[in-house]
């Protein structure tokens, strides 16, 4: 019974190491350390970071100032044409949310960062969710994440001038007419002078599929019932650093805002997978229900700032598209979310005025 | 623990042995790979992480309670006792990671108040309060043991494959289909 003493072990050996080897080393290629270079979340993060000078401790990076909001979602179940979800049976459902400008700076001038944008977490019983995050653009200035990574380092400031070096935007723009193309919209523009008047859209299309088992892509937009003024562009800079928080503040101490969630059915034709390009013909819009916003507080007060407003967060009947954005969100989401929570959230830079 | 009547394990410990071996390395595979893109891999990959990692809770669970109730084949004679020591300390951490791992994965969704989907319209209960530096321990955790899960898996896999090619003492068998060399049936 002893087969096992004067074996030749060179080639047993030899196998063992060559499977022990080749399994780590399929392991280091496929978490990205060895081979290609593939664009983490963490890459993309980077980025934001050095465009914003540098990572502010314990805020998103994007969107980095906000305020909390809740409020309500109320539906007489006319969604439910294009997806048995949950929020869409006749009802109403609590809403936790979040308003915020553009940018990493949680301390930037408002006059400075106007990009209105809302979060939204809708809950119904059952417990299914669905999160948004929306801004006040139809579209957005890149299709992809490489192009996105591409601009936020174009666009990072130099040091010395306080200012992206024009030659290096000029550059990064002749490779992306999609982005001048955004930015002459951007130009052209009227900016509401205040959260309660803007539309939010959710950019990126999304597969809803309804009882029938019809699919349909949709993009949505949430349709503000109040309407006011445009912000004089030529005088941004010399807003009050939180006007357009306070003025939400002050208008919510009066009485609720409200605003009638549209969904928007593709044509045949439109593109689905291309956050650039607006839809523009006539749609099929159905008129989903109304969401009121009847509270809003700093966010070390409100529950939103501790959330992930991931959009690939969703009821039954909707998904993603195929829009390469929505999966580049998720994952750069989880990774700001992911360095902000081990760096002691801070409190909200307007609640800092909020409470004297 | 162990059984001397014992020369194999009980038949159904041996095939969830060899279908959580599977699982588990996918699992470890998809994790890293996920995490390391921004592709539509990312979210996709996600969404057969979290019932993967479930239904590996689910077997890790029963298996270790056949485990407790069939016992183990004795380890041979002349092995070493500190091998034996550390064959049985890994099999314990073993048990402990892939129990663990899932838990720890389910804990740190609870603990940054995600939906802990399973399908779109089943979603776990939070076992966690939500809390952002919980969760943010909890994630590192979750990358930490989950590389010291698989460097472990490599030393159980070359040791495995030691005692099967080059020892042939019938510990590989006992976990195989195989007869048990010097031994009787
Ligand atoms: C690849 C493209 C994009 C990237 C890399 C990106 C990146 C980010 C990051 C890192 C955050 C902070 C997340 C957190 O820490 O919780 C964020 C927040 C946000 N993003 Fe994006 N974003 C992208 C596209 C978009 C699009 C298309 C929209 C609008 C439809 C959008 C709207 C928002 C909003 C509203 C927030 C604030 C959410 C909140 O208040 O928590 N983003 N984005
Ligand atoms: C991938 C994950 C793996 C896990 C989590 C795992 C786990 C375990 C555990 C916990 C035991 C102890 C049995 C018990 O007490 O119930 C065991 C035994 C064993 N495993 Fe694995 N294993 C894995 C992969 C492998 C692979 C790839 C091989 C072979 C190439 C292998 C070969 C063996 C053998 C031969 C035994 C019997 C050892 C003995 O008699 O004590 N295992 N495994
Ligand atoms: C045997 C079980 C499991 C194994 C071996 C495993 C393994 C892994 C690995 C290796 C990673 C990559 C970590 C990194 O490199 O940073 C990961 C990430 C992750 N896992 Fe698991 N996991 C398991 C179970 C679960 C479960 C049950 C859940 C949730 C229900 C889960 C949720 C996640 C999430 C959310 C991430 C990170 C996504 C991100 O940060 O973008 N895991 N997992």
């Amino acid at each position: 019974m002893t087969q096992r003493t004067s074996r030749n072990t060179f080639l047993p050996m030899a196998l063992i190491g060559t499977i022990v080897v080749a399994l780590a080393t399929a392991f280091a290629w496929v978490a990205g350390i060895i081979g290609p270079h593939r664009q983490s979340g963490g890459d993309i993060v980077n980025a934001l970071e050095a465009n914003a000078g540098g990572a502010h401790a314990g805020y998103r990076r994007a969107h980095a100032k906000g305020l909390c909001f809740s409020g309500s979602f109320t539906t007489n179940g006319a969604g439910l044409a294009l997806s048995p979800a949950s929020m869409f049976q006749p009802g109403t459902y609590p809403v936790i949310g979040r308003f915020s400008l553009g940018g990493g700076n949680p301390l930037a001038t408002d006059g400075r960062n106007v990009f209105h944008a809302m979060a939204l977490r809708l809950t119904a019983p059952d417990g299914q969710e669905w999160r948004m995050a929306m801004d006040h653009t139809p579209i957005f200035p890149v299709a992809d994440p490489a192009a996105f990574q591409a601009l936020q380092v174009a666009s990072t400031p130099d040091p010395k001038t306080g200012k992206p070096d024009p030659a290096r935007m000029k550059t990064y723009l002749a490779q992306h007419p999609e982005t001048a193309a955004f930015q002459a919209y951007i130009a052209k523009a009227p900016l509401p002078a205040s959260f309660a008047t803007a539309i939010y859209y959710s950019i990126n299309a999304f597969r809803f599929t309804n009882g029938a088992g019809t699919t349909h892509l949709v993009r949505w937009q949430i349709i503000p019932e109040a309407t006011g003024p445009d912000l004089d562009k030529n005088t941004l800079a010399s807003l009050p650093r939180d006007a357009l928080f306070q003025e939400m503040v002050a208008r919510t101490a009066k009485g609720p805002s409200r605003w009638h969630l549209q969904l928007v059915v593709a044509n045949p034709g439109d593109v689905t997978n291309n956050a650039t390009i607006a839809w523009t013909d006539p749609h099929r819009v159905i008129d989903a229900g109304t969401l009121t916003v009847s509270a809003v507080g700093p966010e070390e007060a409100g529950q939103c700032r501790d959330l992930n407003f991931d959009p690939t967060v969703l009821p039954r009947g909707i998904a993603i598209s195929d829009d390469p954005l929505l999966a580049a969100r998720s994952k750069v989401y989880s990774t700001s979310f992911t360095r902000r929570a081990g760096e002691h959230p801070g409190p909200s830079a307007i609640g800092k005025d909020m409470h004297p | 623990m162990s059984r001397p009547d014992r020369t194999h394990f009980a038949p159904l410990l041996r095939v969830i042995h060899w279908t959580m071996a599977l699982l588990v390395l996918a699992m470890l595979f998809i994790g890293v790979g996920m995490v390391s893109t921004t592709g539509p891999a990312y979210v996709s990959l996600l969404a057969l992480h979290r019932p993967l990692g479930i239904a590996i809770l689910l077997l890790a669970l029963v298996r270790l309670a056949i485990r407790l109730g069939t016992g183990a084949p004795p380890l041979p004679d002349d092995l070493p006792k500190p091998q034996k020591l550390a064959a049985k300390g890994s099999h314990g951490l073993l048990y402990a990671a892939m129990i663990g791992m899932p838990l720890i994965g389910w804990a740190m969704l609870s603990a940054a108040d995600d939906r802990v989907s399973l399908s779109p319209s089943l979603a776990l209960p939070a076992i966690m309060p939500h809390d952002l530096m919980l969760y943010w321990w909890l994630r590192q955790a979750h990358t930490v043991i989950g590389v010291a899960f698989f460097l472990l898996i490599l030393l159980h896999l070359a040791a495995a494959l030691m005692h099967g090619l080059i020892r042939r003492d019938g510990v590989w068998q006992s976990m195989t289909f195989g007869k048990i060399p010097g031994k009787r049936d």
